[in-house]
């Protein structure tokens, strides 16, 4: 019995660089190993992670596994799902957790199927009940949250989302490197160029102050409500996903996990539910409003002001405010 | 080009959700019901393929009786007809016996492309379309926001973190799950809804597919509203005063004003 953590590297720009939530997933994984009293070790795929793997000696775990092949410079499904199952079967972990990143997300569901088992996706939180791991994650879209229990033999696989765990708790020690070399054939994907679109012209993250629009405003023609608010307040306007999907504000103002990640003095969100994807994007606000008609909206659970409304009759009354205040 | 889209339907997105008694699963007899969104753009995608390359747009999906309804307006858009795996308690079916279930319906008709959303609005996994991938053995690529086919193989552009994209070419056939905002979503129109009268829905069953959710890896056991991080204050009354109220906040509190 004993837990593997599986970092997560990438070389976007420059040599091989770690993804920051993998340090969330080893501080999960210390703190698991403390309470079902088994070891915990971790692994670093790719191409010269030498480096990567010797900065792993230095934290408390059992040991750091360093898996290289030139087939897992870059990724592919086919090559890390091969990578990461001989790994599992040299190991025998009964548990092995990853980072909820968008790579994770197109192997981790493959590995788990190819070994017979469903991998919980995106958990924010755990505990052990009678010896056993419990499980929780988010359902639509985080309006619930859901206990998950393994009902089958190990291995365990989870993900785990951005945030759910703190990298600061991660514990130092001392772990000596194993290096692994897996059988791995050339993937059927072909990866190619790694690329930005045009240069952002907004940055939303030099705003001390932004107003954000999400589905509650309905239609495009209705903006320029939202957009009297943010002029009231000298703040940016951004936007949630769907907004800047259906074109009705320019994808470089989107916030969320696909868009930018803000954290500026206010964030003002106007009918936006709050759904993970946003949330990641701005929870680290110092002063976070919520406007929304519906109470039960996720976005209420990192809110420190909201007001419960019609965001129609709501904000025009809130720019009218304003601007008595700022007289 | 023959391409399957897989399509689920999930309650509407504004539904006030409440837990049932049983604390098992949310009280759904009263919910209006749509096609999950990012579905929605799979399909947009299988249309916009098919009318470029030409071919055939299979809809599947897997759900109760009232999934019929979904499955109509796809094919109202322009879908040329459909497999409906018609099972009441879709709920007992973990990800993999779920995706079981669209593989053993969709294998026999050898599809060249396999579309599904990215994740489902409802319960959110994320994973279906990767697990039929491995299930019909064929090579993926997941959150995709472009699609382009060449000879015998397609190029993708897979979304990233912060604003990444890559390029990724891969064989065909294949699946791809499909990103929000990828194209822009069509109405039906008035043709198309006549003409969805006479498209072809076949119904199969989990037990005519050999497919049962008996010994699922995972269980659900317990749903719940979920905590606050955070106090938050709420301000509540006519509008103008919650707004003046807010106001005073922010100026004399929160200092932001």
């Amino acid at each position: 019995m004993s837990i593997l953590v599986v970092m997560e590297q990438r070389a976007v720009q420059g040599p091989p660089a770690w993804s920051r939530m993998s340090w969330e997933t080893l501080a999960a994984g210390q703190q698991l190993a403390g309470e079902l009293q088994q070891p915990v070790s971790a692994a670093v795929l790719g191409q010269g992670i030498e480096s990567l793997a010797s900065e792993l000696t230095e934290k408390k775990l059992d040991r750091v596994y360093s898996v290289e092949h030139d087939l897992l410079k870059d990724y592919t499904p086919d090559t890390y799902t091969d990578a990461v199952r001989q790994l599992m079967e040299k190991t025998q972990a009964s548990i092995v957790i990853f980072p909820h990143t968008y790579q994770v997300r197109d192997f981790l569901p493959k590995l788990a199927t190819a070994l017979g088992r469903v991998a919980v996706s995106d958990v924010v939180a755990h505990r052990i009940e009678d010896g056993k791991l419990v499980l929780v994650r988010q359902l639509f879209q985080g309006k619930l949250n859901v206990d998950v229990r393994f009902t089958g033999d190990p291995p365990y696989l989870a993900s785990l989302q951005a945030g759910a765990y703190r990298a600061d708790r991660i514990e130092a020690g001392s772990a000596a490197v194993e290096k692994f070399a897996p059988q791995i054939t050339p993937s059927r994907n072909k990866p190619l160029d790694l690329f930005r679109e045009a240069q952002r012209a907004v940055d939303l993250t030099a705003a001390e102050i932004i107003v954000s629009v999400g589905r509650g405003i309905k239609e495009a023609d209705n903006i320029p409500i939202v957009q009297k608010l943010a002029d009231a307040l000298g703040a940016e306007l951004a936007a949630s996903r769907p907004i800047c999907d259906s074109g009705w504000l320019p994808m470089e103002r989107q916030v969320g996990s696909s868009g930018q990640t803000v954290a500026p003095k206010m964030y003002m969100a106007v009918g936006i539910s709050g759904a993970i994807q946003h949330l990641v994007g701005m929870k680290g606000s110092k002063i976070i409003v919520a406007i929304n008609k519906d109470a039960n909206a996720p976005i209420f659970e990192v809110a420190d002001y909201g007001i419960v409304g019609d965001l129609f009759q709501v904000v025009p009354a809130l720019v009218e405010e304003i601007k008595k205040a700022k007289a | 080009m023959k391409i399957i889209v897989c399509i689920k339907q999930v309650p509407a997105r504004d539904s006030q959700l409440r837990v049932a008694s049983s604390g098992a699963w949310i009280q759904d007899a009263d919910l209006s019901y749509e096609i999950n969104e990012p579905d929605a753009y799979a399909l947009e995608e299988g249309l916009q393929l098919k009318e470029k390359h030409g071919g055939e747009v299979v809809v599947l999906c897997a759900g109760p009786a009232r999934a019929a309804q979904t499955i109509r307006e796809a094919l109202a858009k322009g879908a040329d007809r459909a497999i409906h795996i018609e099972e009441e308690d879709l709920g007992a079916f973990d990800p993999l016996c779920a995706a079981r279930l669209l593989a053993a319906a969709l294998g026999p008709e050898k599809p060249d492309l396999v579309l599904t959303g990215l994740q489902s609005d409802d319960l959110g996994y994320g994973q279906t379309g990767v697990i039929l991938a491995e299930l019909l053995g064929l090579p993926h690529a997941t959150i995709i926001m472009q699609v382009e086919k060449q000879d015998g193989s397609i190029r993708v552009k897979r979304e990233l973190e912060d604003g990444w994209f890559q390029h990724v070419e891969m064989p065909l056939p294949a699946l791809l799950t499909i990103q929000s905002g990828i194209n822009k979503l069509r109405y039906a129109t008035l043709m198309g809804i006549k003409k969805a009268k006479n498209k072809e829905i076949r119904a199969v069953t989990a037990s005519g597919l050999g497919v049962s959710s008996a010994a699922p890896s995972i269980q659900l056991s317990r749903v719940y509203l979920p905590g606050r991080s955070k106090q938050t204050q709420l301000f509540d009354g006519p509008p103008k005063e919650a707004a003046a109220k807010l106001v005073e906040k922010l100026k004399f509190e929160a200092r932001v004003i």
